[in-house]
């Protein structure tokens, strides 16, 4: 591998990692904040995606899809906050598991019914859709970058809101023991709600800003849940920022073994859990 | 007393029920109805699939009088769910419990494995409608089964010889690393090889990853003459899209299995025009048989039938064909079988043959994606049969 191949697949490494972590960051906030296992994570990123194919053909506009199913998905995890995860937090991890292990069925039919079954294409946006020539035969979609570019600005907004705002400052506290928290005047319930929207929201327009390269079909929030949980794992449960690390990780890790390793890489990612597990049984930033 | 002696006898004749107890269906009015068993995935993935072999069997069935050898038949259901953990419950469901004559499925290839081993333990005449695994008409053929389908190396078997005649003599493969792209692969490589092609390297990604990227920068720094491959579905057109969006469309020609362009031609639009694919059946196939097909599914369903839709309907021709020369007596084994062996189906890909492991021998076509379409450009192999290789009926 010569340094120019190197260099590409590094960008491809981070890029893959980048949009892994916009897919996990909405999980492990619900996990780490509220404690609840939320195997429906990879339906709402389905979901999204089926939003942009519908909202984009309406509309012709990536940017308004991003807005509207963003809205949308907002509204879609406050009412399912209000109805019934709500009556979850106090409960054991099985019940959390076996409701959300429902709702993806649910889901999976709602989408069957709204949509079909159809594998659909969504368009690039024009003003995004060239292609930068790297070497003579290998040109890089400009959209990747985009993607790459919405990730990161995300990944700094949500670190923004978390460490320096007062609301931020209240989902820490709620976090960390949501009984003194209630007992100091902090209305601990509107917090969850927000934070439970705010992550199906995240995972939404993860699954809307990834459609135009993943195309959209059906079952596709289950192989993406796998690798988030993974990321969560690794980066330890509840950390924006161990998310991130490790998002980047296993998007390398993933890179990398397919193309040196091709024998076993569809395991390295997991080995690399296993080992970071023995290693820091509570994951690389565990609070 | 007599109230519990009642609730006694009738628990009694509930177990006798469900356990099967009751006269074998042999025993049972020949003249009653055929049971037809189908198992297919009615939700998943391959939903879509599952109605089109349904559709297409059932098509066959109403143009050949809506009878199995003068009798009527009553159709059992079951959704396999293409999860292959459950292939042998749901198989046992229509064939101990159902009692089915005949068990039509299915498509995931995991799950044939299952369906298989029931089939082979309880001799029911089973009818494989996709499913491409090897072994069902190899190592683990049988007498009572029989495929309509393909082998998973058949259609990327007569692949090299046309890239080779093209002029590219350097191929990369990539597939999903799992049994059918394993097979795929096995095709691929023994004719391209024996047309004097060299595979430079042999690329894959675990199923069902969809994250190309990396190899497809392995690719451009290869430099191969052209690319090979085995996708399908959703990955099919992510992979399409990709290709054409790394920049390597128009520089390195892009061929695979015809399983490549089937159904997302919609969906990957201009990206995907120019692949040259083989496969055993193309929609645009000139032929009156052809259209005579397209014409009556379309008017019967209100959409375009698929491959898998013919090789459904192959499926329905292949049991009215047996049912018919035995007159409806499935009993009659001995005879169902040699009829449906020495079968020749006038099927809308073409005329096929039954070998001996029970797999068609069918023409393979080339096929290529103009204006959304696979146009046929010539026939890759004439009258291409498995060889079956580990089959004792051989």
């Amino acid at each position: 591998m010569d340094l120019s191949t190197f260099s590409i697949q590094l960008l491809n490494g981070v890029q893959y990692g980048l949009l892994l972590f916009m897919l996990a960051a909405g999980l492990t906030l619900i996990f780490g904040i509220m404690g609840v296992v939320n195997l429906a994570h990879g339906s709402f990123y389905m979901l999204g995606a089926y939003l942009a194919y519908a909202l984009i053909g309406a509309f012709g506009s990536l940017t308004l899809a991003v807005v509207v199913g963003g809205c949308m998905a907002l509204l879609f995890g406050l009412l399912l906050e209000r109805l019934l995860f709500r009556y979850f937090y106090q409960r054991d991890h099985l019940d959390q598991v076996l409701l959300t292990f429902g709702l993806i069925y649910i889901f999976e039919e709602l989408r069957s019914i709204l949509w079909g079954d159809d594998v659909h294409g969504v368009p690039i946006p024009e003003l995004l859709s060239a292609s930068i020539p790297l070497t003579d035969n290998l040109s890089y979609p400009v959209y990747r970058l985009f993607i790459s570019g919405v990730c990161i600005a995300l990944a700094l907004a949500l670190y923004g809101l978390i460490s320096k705002t007062r609301l931020g400052m209240k989902i820490r506290a709620g976090a960390f023991n949501r009984d003194m928290a209630g007992a100091l005047g902090i209305n601990i319930k509107r917090i969850h709600a927000l934070v439970f929207a705010l992550g199906v929201a995240l995972a939404a327009t993860a699954g809307i800003i990834a459609a135009p390269v993943s195309s959209v079909y059906p079952n596709m929030g289950s192989q993406v849940l796998i690798m988030c949980f993974v990321v969560v794992v690794i980066g330890g449960i509840g950390s924006v920022r161990g998310a991130l690390i490790a998002a980047l990780l296993v998007g390398l890790v993933d890179t990398f073994g397919k193309v040196l390793l091709p024998q076993v890489s569809g395991m390295l990612v997991y080995m690399l859990m296993a080992a970071v597990l023995l290693w820091k049984p509570q994951g690389l930033f565990a609070q | 007393m007599t109230s519990r002696r009642l609730i006694l006898s009738h628990s009694a004749a509930l177990i006798a029920a469900s356990t099967g107890l009751l006269p074998p269906s042999s025993a049972r009015a020949q003249a009653g109805k055929i049971r037809v068993g189908l198992m297919l995935p009615y939700t998943g993935t391959f939903t879509q699939l599952g109605i089109a072999i349904e559709n297409g069997f059932r098509l066959a069935i109403a143009e050949q009088g809506g009878k199995l050898g003068g009798r009527e038949i009553e159709y059992f259901k079951v959704d396999d769910e293409s999860d292959p953990s459950k292939g042998i419950e749901n198989a046992n469901k229509l064939v101990l419990r159902d009692k089915v004559d005949v068990l039509i499925g299915t498509v995931h290839s995991g799950v044939q494995m299952g369906i298989q081993k029931v089939a082979r333990d309880t001799g029911v005449l089973s009818l494989i409608p996709n499913a491409g695994a090897r072994a069902a008409t190899g190592a683990l053929c049988a007498p009572n089964i029989f495929r309509t389908s393909f082998t998973n190396s058949q259609p990327t078997r007569p692949l090299g010889a046309i890239m080779v005649a093209k002029g590219h003599k350097r191929a990369v493969w990539i597939t999903w690393k799992y049994a059918a792209g394993d097979e795929a692969f096995e095709g691929f490589k023994e004719g391209y090889e024996a047309a004097g092609g060299v595979i430079v390297r042999q690329l894959g990604l675990p199923f069902p990853n969809v994250e190309f990227q990396a190899l497809l920068t392995e690719i451009a720094a290869l430099k191969p003459d052209a690319v090979a491959c085995f996708f399908s579905g959703g990955a099919a057109v992510k992979f399409i899209q990709d290709y054409a969006a790394a920049g390597l469309k128009g520089k390195i020609p892009l061929y695979g299995s015809g399983f490549l362009t089937e159904g997302v031609l919609d969906a990957v639009g201009a990206a995907g025009e120019g692949i040259v694919s083989t496969l055993h059946y193309a929609d645009s196939l000139n032929t009156p048989r052809n259209k005579q097909f397209r014409l009556a599914y379309a008017k019967a369903y209100k959409m375009q039938p698929d491959v898998y839709g013919v090789q459904g309907y192959d499926t329905g021709l292949l049991l009215v064909h047996g049912a018919n020369a035995v007159k409806g007596d499935f009993n009659n084994k001995a005879a169902l079988y040699k009829s449906l062996e020495s079968v020749t189906i006038d099927s809308p890909r073409g005329k096929w043959t039954m070998s001996k492991s029970h797999n068609p021998v069918q023409d393979i076509y080339v096929r290529v994606v103009e204006n959304r379409e696979n146009k046929v450009i010539g026939i890759a192999a004439k009258a291409l049969a498995d060889s079956g290789a580990g089959c004792k009926l051989v």
